[in-house]
């Protein structure tokens, strides 16, 4: 493979054609489409809804969280405003974003018989499964499909006929709150994701990948994609040249500092403190979390990227924080609020999921743990926070993960039946951590 | 493991004693329980070697097998175990009373009142500890596909009458010791830690002596000193002074002295077998019968300790008094037991080997239903438990420092009243986020509108204020008042339904078929050594 001859753009629009095709043309009743992080999952899902519209099939629009659907309405607004869509949501309060209202051609109702007619209906899975009809939808589009669980798929799959599943296979795998080892290894274990017991017991579906992330910098992609996606290489659909990330106000000399130099040179930069075993909301590691953030807005960053020929300035809210709990997200929120930093959005890795940033700087989930969990070694977790940035992506970890990570080889029992995933978080960690490591710039606060 | 539990097992070391984890006694715990502590035999998986059962502490049935191998004798087992369990669970399921239960009219669709039999007590089952749990569901899958000579006069080794129903009550309470909260088959061991933070790990945890030791250590000794007695402390023989609560027994007992015992009977009975006149073989059973007894002794003496060690554990639990919730949950642990019952009664084939891809789904919605509404009712019950939520963000307790009258708009405004609290704690709020307060046992929901000062917090109280334009007297909190709010919900709403398994969709594979029923397991050459 030879980057002279990759045209990204091309390549992509021929995968998006044959999905297009296989959707609207083929003959099975599902096709799957992986994506990685950040390769137009959404706006593939909007162009495949307008065109079953368009071609006058009744089309239901599966998603898992309320926020997805609402942003999914709110791009078909966009790209067609005079299709009419229905979006059916709870009768909870603030049960929708009420910037819908804003919109004529979108009606809003509690009740699906009030949605009856509509080209086209959204609502999360959840919703979804409550409702009850005689005649099942000619087509539907399950978005998120990897973080579906199997147990919904099956609620809601009587309502339509054939599907259009997208999903990315690399990020946090639906969990359950109890254990469910009782049916590991049964094709419809109700745990699994909904791909997989889709694909076991179809596995002659038509499976399409998207070959180009947009989102990732070419810095990033070949890390991410070797890392995470060992399998089905992708793709940046950028160069080194397309993206820089520059500051106005020199560096101090400082840890933050020169890590944030780091990164803005090289698209990745962790700052490493000294091994320690810590709490989960390490005091030290969240200061430094608030400290590199705090640098980050002050020394008056400005990306320039392929969208926009001016530079456009790095503001609060194109940075992001990631942990691995909401605790440790908590810690960080408020350390922030201390510095007097508001507006940067802190969250874990789940609810990251699906969301773009300039710059991201991430707590890494090992960092000053005694023990690797299945939790903390999952990989999706580590591929939701590796894989956010459009620039750089700084993280901040105890020294000493490495041993960590020797020290505990994976030991989950094996479960006969489940198919294996590559790469384990294992293998996972320690290919991210390599690649930091070259990145690294140590730090005493 | 959350924070406080953490602080508590370090008190733990620290004082040499376990801390108490609850306030409150979160399970069911039977007047009459049904004690089974099982041994099994090193080398096949879950050949009982011997049990003690029955629900008199100083009176328990010894069951012993003095050959495991011996696939008659592990049916004669099973075939007397079944003596004991089957007739406490008839007796409870004898006795009900008249109540009603929620149904959906096949008809309308509707939800409907239908009188319904509810068994008024089930038979709790306790075992020493987690494998105890998996021993007993191995019995059940073992048992339940047996043929009885009347079923399958064919069979080549018919089952004892009884022994397939035993397997199918048996994987019942199997099945159901995995719904969170359930208190129909408990592992001592679990219920024990639950309540009580020693200062060892969770994995040491599930030695019942070790962790009787540590929260009722003998006179002049610590937790730490007389758990590791406990673990490792041997006598003269090398024998294990406290033995392992099984099922599986100690190597050096199995070795020293089990051995040589069953291989004693063994010998015997070859012996008997080749007795050449009635003389002869008289004298030889009595020598049997002494090898056979010298088994049952040793089984017993490795039971034993282990079964007045349950005993004590449950004397332990008993001192606190039962959570408020405990009555509700068992009460849905006597509809299970009542369904099964009916089922059984009905003439329905054994539980599949299998769930199909609707039951399993079912059956997790359940399990994950159960789990937050438990965690929910034990941080209502028991002011220990909420500490430790509110120490991890999830709830808050303060002092209502004022009122402020607030309407909705709308047409009909209704109250909204605007409360400040303050408090020392440092709940995850977000603005909107969701609290919930208990009030007169039913929730009532406020949302957060911000922080005034560092820990006084403004809510606005949505619900529960009835249907006037004056909120009803009592249903706002007033200035002085002491309140805790939860950011997670009482009651747990019930999901939507599923479709029938008959109406499975393509994407999990379609219908199952019509359920054939499952023939016994094939008789392998290990079955008849």
């Amino acid at each position: 493979m030879t980057t002279v001859d990759f045209d990204p753009g091309a390549e992509a629009a021929r995968a998006t054609d044959a999905i297009l095709d296989d959707t609207l043309h083929g003959g099975r009743r599902g096709v799957v489409v992986d994506s990685p992080p950040g390769a137009g999952k959404s706006t593939l899902v909007v162009r495949a809804a307008l065109e079953l519209a368009d071609a006058g099939r009744p089309l239901m629009v599966v998603a898992q969280t309320n926020a997805q659907v609402d942003d999914l309405v709110l791009r078909l607004a966009e790209k067609n405003p005079d299709l009419p869509v229905g979006r059916l949501h709870s009768s909870d309060a603030d049960a929708y974003d009420k910037a819908l209202d804003a919109l004529p051609q979108v009606r809003t109702a509690a009740k699906a018989a009030e949605l009856t007619g509509l080209p086209v209906v959204l609502s999360t899975a959840a919703k979804w499964a409550h409702v009850k009809t005689d005649e099942p939808w000619r087509h539907a589009i399950v978005d998120e499909a990897y973080q579906m669980r199997s147990d919904s798929l099956l609620a809601v799959a009587g309502l339509f006929e054939r599907a259009l599943f997208v999903g990315d296979p690399g990020q946090l795998d639906p969990f359950s709150i109890v254990g469910s080892e009782q049916w590991a290894g049964l094709s419809y274990d109700p745990s699994a994701s909904a791909v997989s017991t889709l694909l076991a017991h179809n596995p002659d579906l038509p499976q399409h990948r998207l070959p180009v992330s947009w989102r990732l910098p070419a810095s990033a992609a070949p890390l991410v994609s070797r890392a995470f996606y060992p399998y089905t290489p992708f793709r940046s659909g950028t160069s080194h040249g397309d993206r820089r990330l520059a500051f106005a106000v020199a560096s101090d000399g400082s840890g933050p500092d020169r890590v944030i130099d780091e990164a803005a040179e090289s698209g990745w930069g962790l700052l490493e403190l000294p091994a320690r075993h810590t709490p989960r909301t390490d005091p030290e590691a969240v200061r430094a979390v608030a400290a590199v953030v705090r640098r980050l807005l002050d020394r008056g960053g400005a990306t320039l990227s392929e969208r926009a020929p001016d530079p456009a300035p790095l503001t609060a809210d194109r940075i992001a924080v990631g942990t691995a709990h909401r605790d440790q997200a908590a810690a960080v929120r408020a350390a922030l609020a201390g510095l007097g930093v508001p507006d940067v959005t802190v969250d874990t890795a789940n609810r990251l999921q699906g969301r773009e940033y300039d710059v991201t700087v991430v707590l890494h989930p090992l960092s000053g743990r005694p023990d690797a969990t299945a939790f903390h070694l999952e990989t999706g977790r580590l591929c939701v926070l590796a894989s956010r940035h459009r620039h750089a992506c700084i993280v901040v970890c105890r020294a000493g993960v490495t041993d960590l990570l020797d020290d505990y080889p994976s030991t989950e029992p094996v479960q006969l039946g489940t198919l294996v995933k590559f790469p384990d978080g294992w293998e996972a960690n320690h290919a991210v951590l390599a690649h930091l490591a070259e990145h690294r710039v140590s730090w005493r606060p | 493991m959350s924070l406080i539990t953490t602080l508590a097992r370090l008190e733990a070391v620290d004082s040499g004693r376990a801390q108490p984890a609850a306030t409150v006694r979160h399970r069911q715990l039977s007047d009459r329980p049904l004690v089974f502590v099982p041994l099994t035999t090193a080398g096949e998986t879950g050949a009982p070697l011997g049990a003690l059962v029955g629900t008199d502490r100083d009176a328990p049935r010894l069951l012993v097998v003095p050959q495991p191998r011996d696939r008659d004798l592990r049916f004669t087992f099973l075939a007397e175990l079944a003596d004991v369990v089957l007739p406490h669970i008839d007796a409870h399921a004898q006795s009900v009373e008249q109540t009603e239960r929620t149904e959906t009219d096949p008809a309308t669709g509707k939800r409907v009142k239908v009188a319904a039999e509810l068994c008024a007590d089930a038979p709790q089952l306790i075992v020493p500890s987690r494998p105890g749990l998996d021993l007993v569901r191995l019995l059940g899958r073992s048992m339940r596909f047996r043929r009885t000579a009347e079923q399958d006069p064919d069979a080549p080794h018919p089952a004892p009458p009884r022994v397939p129903l035993l397997g199918r009550w048996l994987t019942h309470y199997g099945e159901r010791a995995r719904v969170p909260g359930s208190s129909l088959l408990l592992a001592l061991t679990d219920v024990l830690s639950r309540h009580w933070a020693t200062g060892q790990s969770g994995l040491e945890d599930q030695h019942l002596g070790a962790l009787l030791a540590w929260i009722d250590p003998p006179r002049g000794l610590t937790g730490a000193e007389a758990a590791r007695r406990a673990e490792l402390a041997r006598d003269a023989d090398g024998q294990l002074l406290c033995p392992p609560a099984g099922p599986a027994t100690d190597p050096a007992f199995d070795n020293k002295l089990l051995a040589p015992a069953i291989e004693r009977y063994d010998r015997a009975r070859t012996a008997l077998a080749a007795a050449e006149d009635p003389l002869e073989a008289d004298g030889r059973l009595a020598a049997l019968t002494r090898a056979e007894r010298e088994v049952r002794d040793l089984v017993e003496s490795r039971a034993r300790p282990t079964w007045d060690a349950v005993w004590r554990g449950l004397d332990l639990l008993r001192t606190l008094p039962a959570g408020a919730h405990v009555e509700e949950r068992w009460t849905r642990d006597r509809w299970s037991f009542t369904a099964h019952r009916d089922r059984v009664l009905a003439g329905e084939p054994p539980q599949p080997r299998r769930d199909d891809a609707v039951t399993a789904a079912n059956k997790l919605a359940t399990r994950e239903r159960e789990q937050a509404r438990l965690e929910a009712q034990e941080a209502l019950d028991d002011p220990l438990e909420m500490a430790g939520r509110r120490l991890a963000g999830e709830a808050f307790a303060g002092e209502v420092t004022g009122v402020e009258t607030a309407y909705s708009e709308g047409k009909r405004p209704s109250p909204r009243p605007l409360v400040t609290v303050r408090t020392e704690d440092r709940p995850h709020l977000a603005e909107r986020t969701r609290v919930y307060r208990s009030l007169g046992g039913k929730p009532q929901s406020a949302e957060f509108v911000g922080e005034e000062a560092e820990g006084v917090l403004v809510l606005r109280i949505l619900d529960r204020m009835g249907r006037g334009k004056e909120p009803e007297p009592g249903s706002v909190p007033e200035k002085g008042d002491r309140v805790c709010f939860t950011l997670f919900e009482h009651e747990q709403r019930g999901g939507a339904k599923l479709p029938d398994p008959e109406e499975t969709p393509w994407t999990h594979g379609g219908p199952p078929g019509e359920p054939a029923p499952e023939a016994p397991d094939p008789v392998t050459e290990e079955d008849v050594l």
